[in-house]
This record gives structure tokens, sequence and C-alpha cells, in this order.
């Protein structure tokens, strides 16, 4: 037979706590050939991983599959028994989750881990099972593949989990080969050595796949045939080339415009150039930890950064994790005071700890945080978390308040009913906004943004970066834009600086990016980032071997 | 139905369960016995009623009578008064205390929470019973007394409790946010941190209160709690302790007194109505 996977109008019902149904997945159909890589796309919601996960036969709890069929191989997954279908697991279709950190048990090692599927199937002795393991951290490229079964996870860096998380799932010889979205949590240098070592185990094995992911650049890398989800049905199927080139269906035009790069327009030069930046900082010192006896901190974060903010303009601040990028955006506002150097607003030096600073400077300058989940008090309504500032920056109470509590709302374009819903109830772009107006409610100058679009799917972030440019030209703003994805940056940016390691690599020109670029770091950063075109990563390649 | 559907918990979105409720329905009526037993008693708790001593159960008295022959349903009703009453003074000083006193540690840090929490492991550290032994024993035993002596004994538990649910609360954003605002401590405590840690604290609470009914029952079985002619149900217990030797209901009535209170309280914390989380619903 020619496909090795068939799935006919297949239907996924959620029943919430209060007893509603909810139709999760509303009948859907496609298939995968032998040896094919076929990407489930979509966004957050969109039921990608539902449907990926019934490829196990498996639904999440509180979900059941209420229609369809899900053929594998010629069986029909929906109808088996548990234990048959337990029997597939691990031999037949095996599993690679988003996060690998998360899947592997931490206290045991890694290769016992590894090895245990073909022990729990019988499918070879131990001393076979850890032979063929070595043999596939080879094929994936992980260093030392002798040894690095012997470590425990802690032990081993993000990328090298997510690929040991992949030789777990080879282990057993599966026909198809699910992705959950497996480098999503990476940094986009680290993305490119496991989409690499993914895409030439596949070939080499002549295994099926279905990669699910939210981010069609990387899907264009690995995937021969795309499926784009939204609520629950399939919105346009085709292959790589076709959706990305000529795609037909209006949605996923707007995903694929979400890409385009938007470069920005740099504001005009203020008339009369004042005399000091909105914001300086002067070589920054700080970390974690206590001091030692050069009154160093054990764990230095931040070594020696200095960068300026010009108002009304906006500074990006771009690197990967452990870059130390949050870390400048916490000592700026005093949350972590640094053991050396100066800040500077309009030319004054802030004390280092926000408890020395006065309430004027406080106001001057706010902090908007990556996750608005955590970012609001989930006890407190929406009127509640937007009044608080007002009333201890401004002293407004009563009618006053909540006028203006409307007035935000509107500003950040959300309907002023929002303002009696808890932050549970709201959509996570609809937070982000909240999140945002607090900020604004203090009528800051300077707004520090730590990824904020990151945790938003492609659509909705771009949405929040014209939120953020059209607040600049109303209120006057300056923001400093932390953020590891160069396309946000360069979107809303002047200047870019780049980290590594806790120090400033170099500070560029938004214009000047991505090919501007004159240290080594930077333009492996800049060349990391996926671009929307097929042959992108197999160019790399070539690129790579050459250099 | 409808009538029916008014009051029914789903309405405000909870749900409950059956153990929940015969559970809440006994605590009800020893809440209730607690505030208007001594009214409610046949007799007076303190007047000899029967000939017979260890008398057994009969119309007259439902559960007996005692060792000189006053009736156990009512001592027991009296008693309800102080057992509950004790041990509700005593396990809310205890948490709003250990409470207050947990968040503030949290919240500040440093060399406060350091020195308190020290403070508060050596205290917990000494054995309860004995350190209840020893201080009855030195001051007396008085009704403020007690309440106090059981305060300063569950304090330390509850602190610990409080400062471990609230240092996971001051790492969230919003904290970081209010902290970044300048907010000061009373604010953070109370908007922040408290509305975030109510539920395990009150289930705390109610475990809390259990201990303390079963303490206080123990002190007052050595014959250092609530003093004659008055008492509480682990008095009943001692005093009524030769009853075994004739099987009279006298010794077993107190008993399932206690043990009836203390594991409902149980049942209901392990069985609270849980909030329906539905987001558009």
């Amino acid at each position: 037979m020619a496909n090795l996977v068939e799935i006919r109008d297949l239907k996924v019902r959620a029943k919430s706590d209060s007893g509603r149904r909810i139709d999760i997945i509303k009948g859907v159909s496609f298939d995968v050939s032998e040896g094919e890589v076929v990407a489930l796309i979509g966004e957050s919601g969109s039921g990608k991983t539902t449907i990926a996960l019934t490829l196990m036969g498996h639904t999440r709890p509180g979900c059941t599959i209420t229609g369809g069929e899900v053929w594998l191989d010629g069986q029909d997954l929906v109808q088996l028994t548990e234990s048959q279908r337990q029997h597939l697991r691990g031999t037949d279709v095996a599993y690679v989750p988003q996060s690998a950190a998360a899947a592997f048990n931490p206290s045991q090692r890694l290769i016992d881990q590894v090895v245990e599927v073909s022990q729990i199937h019988r499918l070879m002795p131990r001393a076979a099972a850890r032979a063929r393991a070595v043999e596939l951290f080879r094929a994936l490229a992980l260093p030392h593949p002798e040894t690095i079964g012997e470590r425990y996870p802690h032990q081993v860096s993000g990328g090298q989990l997510q690929r040991l998380a992949a030789a777990m799932a080879l282990i057993g010889d599966p026909k198809l080969m699910i992705f959950d979205e497996p480098t999503t949590a990476l940094d986009v240098t680290t993305q490119i050595e496991v989409l690499r070592a993914f895409k030439s185990v596949m070939k080499q094995g002549g295994m099926a796949g279905v990669y699910v992911s939210h981010d069609l650049a990387v899907v264009a890398q690995v995937a021969d045939r795309i499926v784009v989800l939204k609520d629950g049905e399939i919105q346009e199927v085709g292959t790589t080339d076709d959706i990305i080139h000529r795609p037909q269906h209006p949605y996923t035009r707007e995903l694929i415009a979400a890409f385009e790069p938007v470069s920005h327009a740099a504001a005009a030069a203020p008339q009369d150039a004042p005399e000091h930046p909105v914001l300086e900082v002067r070589n920054v010192i700080a970390g974690y930890g206590r001091s030692d006896s050069s009154g160093r901190p054990v764990v230095l974060a931040l070594n020696d950064v200095s960068c300026t903010l010009q108002r009304g303009q906006n500074l990006g601040v771009i690197g990967e994790s452990g870059s130390g990028k949050s870390t400048l955006a916490r000592a700026i506002a005093g949350l972590l005071p640094p053991v050396d150097g100066e800040i500077l607003m309009d030319g004054r030096a802030l004390p280092r700890e926000v408890r020395h600073r006065t309430k004027e400077d406080l106001r001057r300058m706010q902090i908007v945080f990556q996750l608005a989940d955590t970012a609001l008090n989930p006890l407190r309504p929406v009127g509640d978390i937007l009044g608080r500032p007002l009333t201890f920056f401004h002293g407004q109470r009563g009618k006053e308040r909540d006028r203006r509590v409307e007035e935000l709302l509107e500003m950040v374009q959300l309907p002023r009913a929002l303002r009696h819903r808890l932050p549970v109830e709201l959509s996570g772009g609809q937070k982000q906004r909240v999140n945002l107006a607090r900020a604004i409610a203090a009528n800051p100058e300077v707004i520090l943004c730590d990824e904020i679009t990151s945790a938003l799917d492609t659509v909705v972030a771009a949405a929040i970066l014209d939120l953020l440019k059209e607040l600049q030209r109303e209120l006057e703003l300056s923001y400093v834009f932390i953020s590891h994805d160069l396309s946000t940056v360069q979107a809303i940016c002047d200047e870019v600086m780049v980290m590594y390691g806790g120090e400033t690599v170099e500070t560029l020109p938004a214009s000047a990016l991505p090919d501007g670029a004159t240290q080594d770091y930077s333009r492996l950063l800049f060349a990391s980032v996926p671009k929307l075109d097929t042959g992108w990563l197999d160019g790399l390649d070539l690129a790579g071997s050459a250099a | 139905m409808t009538a029916l559907s008014l009051f029914s918990p789903r309405r405000y979105g909870y749900r409950v369960n059956a153990v929940a409720v015969v559970a809440s329905m006994f605590i009800l009526f020893w809440g209730v016995m607690a505030l208007f037993g001594t009214s409610l008693a046949p007799y007076p708790p303190g007047k000899v009623v029967d000939f017979d001593f260890f008398g057994p159960i009969s119309a007259d008295f439902w559960l007996g009578s005692d060792y000189l022959g006053r009736d156990i349903f009512s001592r027991i009703l009296m008693g309800a008064s102080y057992t509950v009453g004790i041990s509700l003074g005593a396990v809310c000083l205890a948490c709003f205390t250990g409470v207050v006193l947990g968040m503030t540690a949290a919240v500040t840090g440093g060399w406060f929470d350091v020195a308190l929490s020290r403070f508060l492991d050596a205290l917990s550290s000494i054995p309860s019973k004995l350190f209840g032994l020893v201080m009855v024993a030195a001051i007396g035993s008085s009704t403020p007394v007690l309440i106090l002596l059981l305060a300063v004994i569950y304090t330390p538990g509850s602190y610990r409790f409080a400062r471990a649910l609230a240092v996971n609360i001051n790492t969230m954003d919003f904290v970081t946010v209010a902290r970044a605002r300048g907010e000061g401590t009373f604010y953070l405590i109370t908007q922040e941190i408290l509305p975030n840690i109510t539920g395990p604290v009150l289930a705390d609470m109610g475990l809390r209160f259990v201990f303390i009914v079963l303490l206080l029952s123990g002190l007052s079985f050595l014959g250092l709690g609530v003093q004659p002619p008055y008492a509480d149900w682990g008095s009943l217990v001692r005093e009524n302790i030769g009853a075994l030797a004739f099987g009279a209901p006298a010794v077993i009535a107190p008993c399932i007194a206690i043990a009836s209170l203390t594991i409902s309280v149980n049942l209901l914390i392990d069985n609270l109505p849980q909030k329906i989380r539905d987001r558009s619903a």
C-alpha cells in the first residue's frame, strides 16, 4: 500500500470541567505515504498536537476520539484495544516531545532511558541495544557518542537533549516518527544543528514523519508536504513549495505575510537634540550569588555592558538564552542591583536598588515581562490590575480612575467590558495587551520589553508590534526591546545590541541588519535565523563546509 | 427543580461530593452545640441526676451517666463549647500569626527571614506535649492560657507552610512588577500574595484544628487542660476511665465525639468543593 498513514474524518472532543463538550478536531483527513514528512502547522489551539497524538492512538486526559479512522500500516488505531496500541508504540510509531528536558527522568543515566524502548518490547539484547544507541548518537552528530550516554540529563545542553530524545524514539526503528515542536524551545544556532541531525537521520532510514510546528520557516526545511490547520479544521494541504510560494487559502497567506520582514522606519531625529539620552547604561557589572574578594558576584551575568537609548528611539537587545539580555533589563529596573557601573536617566545617575529610587524615577521607567500568564495576578480582575498603578503613581481613585482604565483599554485596543474579567479568561494576546496597558498606566518615558512577543503566535505577535509602534507615536515612548528573534527586533528598533555570554558583541544600526555585522558571532546568529525557503538549510550546509 | 438548582453549588461554579456534605453536617452539628449546647442540654451539666453511677443508655439518660451519676449527654454538650471554642481560638491565633510572619519573611528575605525561621525552627523542635505539660505546670491552667499555649505550639508549623507557599508566589512576575513599581511590603503581602495562597492556607488551618483538638484532649486527659467542675471531651474521657471495666457508655461517648469532629474536619478538607474551571462557560 502506498500510504503509511491514512486519517479519515477524524473528530476529537474534549469535556470541560463543567461538563461542556468542545469539538477540538472537526473532521480532519490526510495521508502520509512511506518515507514522506508531512508538517502540521497552525497557531496554538489549532489542534495540531492533538492530531499528532491520535497517530499513537492517544488523546490527552479529558479528550476522546469521537469519530473517524486513523489507519497506520493497515491497522485502525481507533478500533484497537489499549494493549494492542501499546504494542505499536515505540516500534511502529515514536514520538519526540517539545520539551526533552521534561521527557527525561533526571535521576537516570541517558543511555538507560534511550534503550528502554527496546527492552520493553524485547527487540534486542541489552548490549546490542547500547551499540545501536551509540550508532544513533553518532548519526545525530552528538559529541562523544561513546560516552555521552553515561551522563545524566542535566549534564548535557538543551539541543543535545533534544537529539537524545530523537535517539530514544529511533531505537525501536519506527515506521513513523512524530516530532512535536522539537526545536521551539531552542536557540536559533542550536536549532540548526538539531534540524540537520533530524533531517539526515530521517533520510537515511527512509522513515515517514509528522512534524508539528508553528514556525513555517522551520517546517519549510524538513517537510515534503504541509497541512495548514486552524480551529481543528484543515485550511489547506499542499507541497511545501506550493504552500510557501503559491498559497491559496487566505489564512495561509496571512501566516506567510506575518513572516515578511517589516523594516522599521527610523524615528525622525528630534528637532532640538536633547543634551542627554533618556537612558544610559555605563559599564554595568551584575550577577548572582555572593561577591568574591574583588567584589564581583560568583556567577557573572553582565560584564561591563554599556548602551544608550535616545529619546523617542528604540534599542533592541538580541542574544541567545544565557546571554544576559534579561538580566540587563532587571539591572536597569533595579531588581538585580548591579555591583558596579551606572544607570543614568536624562543624564542623572539612578540609585542601583529599586527601593532607593524615588517614585518619580520608578514611574518614568516601566518593565513588561514575557509571560503574561505569570505577570498578571490570576486572582485580580483586569480593572484592578490597571487601576493600581493609577492610584499608586497618580493618586487617582473612584470615577476618575475607572475612566482612565477604560481609556487605557481602548489604547491597547481591548473592549471596555474586559475590565471585569480575570486574567485566565483572556487569550494570550489579550493578556499581553493588559500587561502593556499596566506599564502605560504609569505614564512612563521608557518601557523595558522583555521578550514580550516570544510566547505569542506569529499573527498575534505582529499585532502587538503594531500596537507598540502606535503607542510610541501617541505617547512619545522609548523602548528597550529584548528578544531572541531577529525579525521582531528588526521590525521595531533603531539600534540593535548583540549580546553573548554577558558581554556586548557589537551595536549596529537596524538599517545595517543583518548584513552589516562585523563580528563572527553576530554573523553566525543572523545567519541562523531560518528563512522561508525550502533550500535554506541545505544551502547553509555548503556555506558551512566552505568556510 | 428550579428551587433546588438555586441552592446548588454548581450555580456558583463549585462541585461538591457526598463525603463533604456528610462531613460538613457533622461539623455544623458540633458548631451549633458549641454555641447553644448548654441551654439545649436536658440537665444541668454539674448536677447529679442518676442514683446509679456509670448508668446505661436509657430514655432519661441518652448516653448514660458518669462516675458521679451526672448526665453524660449534657456534659458532652457542655464539653463541646470548651473543645471547639479553645481549639478554634488557638488555631485562628496560630494561623494568623504564622501566615502573617511567613508572608513577611518570604517578601522581606535577608536576615529577618533567617532569624525568624531559625527561631521558630528551634521552637518546633521542642516536643509539643512536653512543652504543654511544662508550661501548664508552671503557669497553671485556664482557658486563656490554654488558647495561648496551643497557639504558640502550632505557630511554627503554620509559619513554615505559609512561607513555603509565599516564596513560590514571590518569584512570580506579577510580584516583581509590583516591586519594580515600588510597592511596600504590606501591599505585596495583602494584595498580591495572600489571595493566591488562601486555599492551601485554609486547608492547613483545618488540619491544624484537628491536631489542636487532639492535643487539647490529650492535655485534659492528663489533667492539665480544662479543670473541674468544667470539662472538655478530653477530661470527660479521663473522669470516666473507670467505666471501661463496666463497659459503660460514659467513656465511649466523649471518644466518639472527639473522633467524629476530627475525622469530619479531615474529610471535609480532603473533599473541599472544587472550583469548576472553564474559560468561556
